[in-house]
């Protein structure tokens, strides 16, 4: 899965082109409108193609039945591949569970971890970019790396987790990874690892971004470092939070690699994420029920999507 | 407001550079200690893989993984790097990673350059399709591009699956699409900010839109450029999910999605799966360490103007 770097998705700068700048298309020469019209339609064109047109085909295809072979078996279903999700789908309701525990843990304990993380390592202290390279060098792993490094820690037999309890060999050993009960903890940990220097590397740029006089200024009127924190300075950070909580919801309903590369997101694992896969891929193909199980991700998703991108480009419309 | 008048007299000592000064020589043994200990946490799970790597498997199966018996080489990554095939999966995500990043970067900017650099009609609502569209989960796009490409025929000299299925080509269109919705937003932002002047005087002389854009606009641009290729080979090689869904050969598998075979393969052996895990993080690890600045930059590129 590609990453969600909308750490980048800083909302759209404010400087603004003032009406000089922006030269209107209508004065060009009819060679570099050609010229400019390839330059939009190819990007465009791929846009449509492989993001766009799927989306609405994703729509469509959740309400038929289909086996994916020949186009001549698509039967239409109506909303029968809906009902069979919310009614006689089993694994429908822990995956929804689990997503929503996966978005409370990422912004109760990750987040927080980067952001205390980030205010420690703001201050200037020795050894400051030692202990960022620290934090963050598990943002640049993939997660499938993330799920064999942890593997080695959490293994029942083998692990070094277990070891340390003591109960390694005996049977209280605990298998993180496979016990249904667990592993999602054990997972959302593995998680954490990687998000909480996501998150601590943003914030550190936000921090620099803060103007020295605010605090200052409040430091002139008394207040302590807690106070100026949280009085001044986190407000003015909020392009910044609205950044995080994007990010850390979007990050939670795409979570995906790290579920599959542990057991294919079954047995406790079940995110929604995985369940589409499941039923796409492998013995028994089922189009509709994978589509529409897309489909509920891609309108919780737009939530965030449509409420960020209403945010960023305001100014700009 | 007594209070007030009594403040003055400390304010020249906090103010200016000296306040920075001040706050690095305060010793701050509290914050030491616990980003210490956070770091020490921090470095288990990968100094753990390291380490396991690094014995063989006799002696961890005599002393136990948990110890310091026995001794220490590199047999494990000669040992992974032949048995999983490593040169192959390692070739084949330069097929995937590099042509990725170079059409996403050269799509996103000419896309960006139309739409910050020009007034028309749809250029807001095209950057916003464009952004919103690496924002969505690639699992809702998964059905519908699985069977665009499965029912796309080919002849079988072209592809071995007859179709669009188990090719490079898929996984880099993917690929590239996501992309270039961020960075034609990064890009676009930045071309924003650079002078209306760069170009005006270009345009005044009679150079064209191609040459405004390849001379004079893309120069400019380039520490933003550079800055999202490192983040984007980085995010490429990472990539699991697409070739997972696309690629059903092994030996055609980038390394990243590779290793989830490869795990299987070494179950009984976490020395060699360790080694393999190191192994891949290899190229990442340089590519991180000899471009920190722009990797970082690439992340939070814009975010502390916000």
């Amino acid at each position: 899965m590609a990453d969600t770097p909308i750490g980048a998705f800083a909302p759209a700068r404010s400087v603004k082109a003032p009406g000089r700048l922006r030269r209107r298309y209508s004065l060009l020469t009819r060679r570099d409108k050609i010229v400019l019209a390839v330059m939009v339609t190819i990007p465009t064109l791929i846009q449509l193609v492989f993001i766009w047109i799927p989306t609405v085909l994703s729509i469509l295809l959740s309400f038929v039945r289909w086996n994916g072979l020949a186009f001549s078996d698509i039967r239409p279903a109506g909303t029968a591949n809906y009902d069979f999700v919310f009614k006689d789908y089993p694994p429908f309701i822990p995956a929804l569970q689990h997503n929503v525990l996966w978005l409370v843990f990422l912004a109760v304990i990750a987040t927080p971890i980067g952001l205390l993380l980030a205010i420690l390592l703001d201050q200037n202290i020795r050894g400051s970019r030692i202990y960022q390279s620290i934090f963050f060098a598990p943002v640049m792993l993939s997660l499938v790396l993330i799920g064999v490094i942890w593997q080695l820690f959490y293994s029942q037999n083998n692990g070094l987790l277990n070891f340390l309890l003591g109960t390694s060999g005996t049977p209280r050993a605990i298998d993180w990874f496979g016990d249904p009960n667990i592993n999602i903890w054990a997972a959302l940990i593995a998680a954490t690892w990687r998000h909480a220097g996501y998150v601590m590397i943003l914030y550190l740029a936000g921090l620099k971004g803060v103007d020295p006089a605010l605090r200052e200024a409040a430091s002139l009127d008394g207040a302590n470092a807690v106070q100026t924190f949280f009085r001044i300075v986190f407000p003015v950070m909020r392009p910044i939070n609205i950044v995080i909580v994007v990010i850390t919801i979007i990050e939670s309903l795409r979570a995906f690699d790290i579920v599959y590369i542990i057991n294919g997101g079954r047995n406790g694992l079940e995110l929604i994420s995985a369940l589409v896969i499941q039923n796409l891929v492998g013995e028994g193909q089922v189009i509709g029920v994978g589509s529409a199980l897309a489909v509920i991700l891609l309108v919780v998703s737009l939530v965030p999507i449509v409420i960020y991108l209403s945010r960023t480009f305001k100014k700009d419309a | 407001m007594s209070t007030v008048t009594t403040r003055p007299p400390k304010a020249p000592a906090r103010s200016g550079s000296p306040n920075k000064v001040g706050s690095v020589q305060r010793p701050h043994y509290g914050t030491h200690i616990f980003l210490m200990i956070m770091a020490v946490v921090w470095l288990i799970p990968l100094g753990w893989a390291i380490f396991t790597a690094l014995r063989p498997k006799a002696d961890t199966d005599k002393y136990g993984y948990f110890s310091f018996g026995g001794s220490f080489n590199f047999a494990n990554f000669v040992t992974a790097w032949n048995q999983g095939g490593f040169s192959k999966l390692l070739f084949n995500s330069a097929i995937i990673v590099v042509p990725t990043v170079i059409l996403t970067l050269f799509f996103a900017s000419m896309m960006a350059f139309a739409v910050s650099r020009f007034t028309w009609k749809f250029n807001v609502t095209l950057l916003i399709m464009f952004t919103a569209g690496n924002l969505l989960p690639p699992q809702v796009l998964a059905a519908p591009l699985f069977e665009m490409f499965k029912h796309f025929e080919l002849p079988y000299s072209v592809s071995g699956s007859g179709s669009l299925l188990n090719t490079y080509f898929a996984v880099i269109a993917v690929n590239t699409a996501f992309q270039v919705g961020f960075c034609t937003f990064v890009l676009s932002n930045y071309m924003k900010a650079l002078p209306a002047d760069m170009t005006e005087a270009a345009f005044v002389d009679g150079a064209g839109i191609w040459r405004q854009y390849w001379s004079i606009i893309m120069p400019l641009t380039r520490p933003a450029l550079a800055a999202l290729g490192t983040l984007e080979v980085i995010f490429i090689y990472n990539d699991f999910f697409w070739p997972l869904l696309f690629i059903q050969s092994g030996d055609m598998l980038p390394l990243t999605t590779g290793l989830n075979n490869l795990k299987g393969q070494f179950l009984s052996n976490y020395n060699l799966l360790s080694a393999g895990a190191i192994i891949t993080v290899i190229p990442t690890l340089i590519i991180y360490l000899a471009l920190q600045r722009q990797f970082v930059a690439g992340l939070t590129l814009g975010a502390s103007k916000g």
